[in-house]
């Protein structure tokens, strides 16, 4: 009798809530303690000299402008490559393809290559650009495979962004006689082009972040100079992370300069998000 | 017209990557031995002073280098152990000569945390600990302590030479951790007890404790003179006999200021 | 040309870009089939895959993957068990009892988990959470399939959630009237109702949070320890497969039997994350179906 009991229903119903609340309360703590370290231990190395400056006396002092220029082409490089292969294939996935099997085989693809495991990408890179196609370790190679990482990022964004443009646009540009392409060129993209730019700056982030992929195809350790083509390696900011804590041959000196690397990263990836949560969020708006 | 203005200048950035016109450079690379890295970096650092040109260094272990090498990918190998018998077949059969140039004298010190009672060993102790016969500090004589070993990965020259000399060829215990540099071995059995390690001897510091192995205590002269057991020269292979760049920094390396370099860092110069 | 012509010609040229996705998968297997398979024939499947013993660079070597395959699957387990749970509940928490408002606020928020980089987890996992779980458990060393299968939960966590919640929303609203309007209160609506008919859509977030876990490298590089032992215990230093080839790849000269070897490795976990992922495919269809159907 006493489960029928509605009073001790709602009880039973406020005590779980509560729990799930206290679940979610653990997440965000999580978020913040992660944050909280890496700034406590990263802030005090940072100064306008350690992102400006090159590194210095085998690594132990100086900065980190080579990562950062790094990280900043190869970035380009990865945009450059796989936001028009992105674009394009959701255009024909939403604009030109039959519902059908052959939509759903791309599909298939599309999700099955975003669980490729990075290291994957890495190996891929390894065999393709850097030996067989002759490439060398470079900011090239790297760039490649980095496009391959983000191609469904990119896809998957761009797809959604095209769908959402109201048919009426559609059929008022095709009912003028603008062609399938003309319209898509004309209308659906430049309506579309938020939530693709939503998509191309998360793809951003996480270029920036990756080290798997390029650990085989792209990164070095320690080179004064800064790529001057795109055939050179490159450093990149957390490959250098990865290689001071780890690898680092002085760790007391080389630790804070990992976790103000971190730090920088930390933050770079951060805005790069707000970014794009803020273009969806402004996206969103104007739709209504 | 601020946004055409950066795609322009993107566009711009990009194409001069590709023709390589901003600053293009002689340049040199270098990877490979951990222990070998201050030695090559810091030299690198030297040269490229005086000199205009590039010079990139890489870990990873003495087995990266000299892979890199038979596969071309790099100019100098580091490795602070001698090429195999396998790798020079590679090579050659990949059309790679590897010449060995010896750049300085190291002694592998094994090494314990500071407050370990323990300050000697004998090769067939640290034999036993390493293969994982031994598993507490106190069948040393030690403290009731489990046994921490920590080794290198399998690319490192460092482990090859301690596995030939100290572990006999034998297996290290599969519950060894496994760490990537010599700088990352130092620093875990810094911060752990019951450890041990084995590290270059440039990496000795206070925050780890050297033992004496069959009772010589590691340093520059009883290295030099072959009686601390735990020794081994240190290389830089090229690929043939070296010209251009690459010789001329081989023979920095080699020359007064190139082993006053390395004895900087802690290690033993040839002279 | 006409328009006409023009058109077939874009419609083709964008199926080719269209098409590049499969292409790719594709030519990830070629390669790693191609530089991988012949160890299997050297060392043979079951050595290869049921071999204790992984002491590539010895002479004589020895191949045998299953401590690293046990070690991988130890540490993904250990993340599900940690952030399933957890998961589950916020985003419960998220979809249905939080006011919209807020969602819209935590959402992002959320989001930014995923967003952190690996390295920076591995950093984290390392220096901060290791240290403090040898100190808690008095171990020998911080590195353990334990922090490592901690980091991974809490990478795995955005994943979980936010699909999760996109499943429970997608339940249609009717099931939720029906239920209240029965006399249910909203904790018994969300539990009998609404879980179980987002349930296949919760197992597709929870398989590719799997997915996530198993392939993740840069983290259990650093955190996992690096024992190539069978896995003796969660307490203990592991070397799961990603860490292996990520470490190991370096310094074997192309074409070796190491070399031959890890891109075996690759093959092995290349099929496990590909099975999760085809079975989240499933389960997600089997999700819209149900929901839309219904």
């Amino acid at each position: 009798m006493k489960e029928t009991n509605i009073d001790y229903r709602h009880l039973k119903q406020k005590v779980i809530f509560s729990l799930l609340g206290i679940t979610l309360c653990v997440v965000l703590l999580i978020l913040a303690v992660i944050i909280y370290f890496v700034v406590k231990r990263g802030i005090g190395v940072i100064s306008w000299e350690f992102i400006t400056a090159m590194p210095q006396n085998g690594m132990t002092e100086g900065g980190i402008w080579p990562a950062l220029l790094g990280t900043f082409y190869l970035v380009i490089g990865a945009i450059i490559f796989s936001t028009p292969l992105g674009v394009f294939a959701a255009i024909y996935m939403t604009e030109y393809a039959k519902k059908g099997r052959l939509v759903s085989i791309i599909r298939i693809g599309v999700n099955n290559l975003a669980g490729v495991p990075s290291v994957v990408f890495g190996l891929f890179g390894l065999g393709i650009f850097v030996k067989l196609l002759g490439f060398g370790v470079s900011l090239l190679s790297g760039s490649l495979t980095l496009a391959i990482v983000i191609l469904p990022t990119i896809i998957r964004a761009s797809e959604e962004a095209i769908i959402t443009v109201p048919d009426e646009y559609r059929n008022a540009s095709l009912a003028l006689g603008a062609t399938n392409w003309q319209t898509v060129k004309n209308v659906v993209l430049s309506n579309a082009m938020p939530g693709i730019l939503t998509g191309v700056i998360l793809g951003i982030g996480r270029v920036a972040g990756e080290t798997a992929p390029i650990i085989f195809t792209a990164a070095t350790f320690f080179t004064m100079r800064l790529p001057s083509s795109v055939f050179d390696e490159v450093m990149v900011l957390p490959y250098n992370i990865y290689a001071l804590v780890t690898a680092g041959t002085f760790p007391s000196k080389q630790i804070p300069i990992a976790y103000g690397t971190a730090f920088v990263l930390l933050l770079l990836v951060l805005l790069i998000n707000l970014v794009a949560v803020g273009l969806r969020l402004k996206f969103s708006q104007n739709k209504r | 017209m601020k946004k055409n203005l950066l795609i322009l200048l993107t566009v711009v950035m990009v194409i001069s990557l590709f023709t390589g016109v901003v600053g293009a450079q002689e340049n040199l690379t270098i990877q490979g031995s951990s222990t070998v890295l201050p030695i090559a970096q810091k030299a690198a650092e030297v040269y490229m002073e005086n000199n205009d040109v590039s010079i990139s260094v890489r870990g990873g272990g003495s087995g990266n280098g000299i892979a890199a090498l038979i596969d071309g990918t790099t100019d100098i190998a580091d490795a602070s152990r001698f090429i195999k018998q396998e790798e020079v077949d590679n090579a050659v059969a990949n059309g790679h000569f590897p010449v060995p140039h010896r750049v300085a004298m190291d002694g592998i010190a094994v090494v314990v945390h500071p407050d370990n009672p323990i300050d000697k060993l004998t090769l067939m102790e640290i034999k036993q600990i390493y293969t994982g016969q031994i598993e507490n500090w106190s069948e040393l004589g030690g403290t009731n302590q489990e046994v921490v070993v920590i080794s290198r990965d399998s690319s490192s020259g460092t482990f090859e030479v301690f596995n030939e000399i100290a572990v006999e060829g034998e297996r290290v215990t599969p519950g060894a951790l496994l760490q990537a540099s010599n700088g990352a071995v130092k620093d875990t059995v810094a911060n752990t007890e019951g450890a041990i390690g084995y590290v270059g001897l440039g990496y000795l510091d206070e925050s780890i404790k050297a033992t004496k192995v069959n009772g010589v205590y590691p340093t520059n002269s009883t290295v030099a003179s072959g009686k601390f057991p735990i020794a081994r020269p240190l290389f830089m292979f090229t690929d043939g006999w070296p010209e251009g760049l690459v010789a001329d920094y081989i023979n920095f390396v080699l020359s007064a200021e190139g082993q006053k370099i390395v004895e900087e860092q802690g290690y033993v110069p040839l002279h | 040309m006409d328009w006409k012509t023009k058109e077939k010609i874009i419609k083709y040229i964008l199926l080719i870009f269209a098409m590049s996705s499969i292409m790719f998968l594709i030519g990830i297997v070629i390669v790693l089939f191609r530089e991988g398979l012949p160890i299997f024939y050297k060392i043979g499947i079951i050595d290869f895959l049921f071999g204790q013993e992984w002491y590539p660079t010895y002479d004589p070597a020895s191949f045998g993957i299953l401590p690293l395959i046990s070690a991988s699957v130890l540490v993904t387990l250990g993340a599900m068990i940690f952030a399933v749970p957890i998961g589950l509940s916020t985003s419960v928490f998220i979809s249905y009892i939080m006011p919209k408002s807020i969602k819209n606020f935590i959402k992002p928020i959320i989001e930014l988990l995923a967003g952190i980089p690996s390295v920076i987890y591995g950093l984290f996992g390392m220096k901060i959470l290791g240290p403090f779980l040898k100190d808690i458990f008095g171990l020998p060393t911080g590195l353990t399939a334990l922090t490592a299968s901690i980091m991974l939960g809490i990478m795995a966590l955005p994943t979980i959630i936010s699909l999760s919640e996109d499943a429970i929303t997608s339940v249609p609203k009717k099931f939720r009237d029906a239920s209240l309007a029965l006399g249910g209160t909203r904790w018994e609506t969300i539990s009998k109702v609404i879980l179980p008919t987002a349930s296949s859509g919760i197992v597709t977030s929870i398989m590719l949070g799997m997915g996530r876990a198993m392939g993740e490298t840069m983290t259990v590089l650093m955190v996992a320890g690096g024992a190539s032992a069978m896995p003796e215990g969660i307490l203990k230093p592991v070397r799961p497969m990603t860490a292996t080839i990520a470490a190991e790849m370096g310094e074997t000269p192309v074409g070796s039997n190491h070399y031959q070897a890890l891109f075996g490795i690759a093959i092995v976990l290349f099929i496990i994350t590909l099975s999760f992922n085809i079975i989240a495919d499933l389960t997600r269809k089997r999700f819209y179906k149900k929901v839309s159907g219904k």
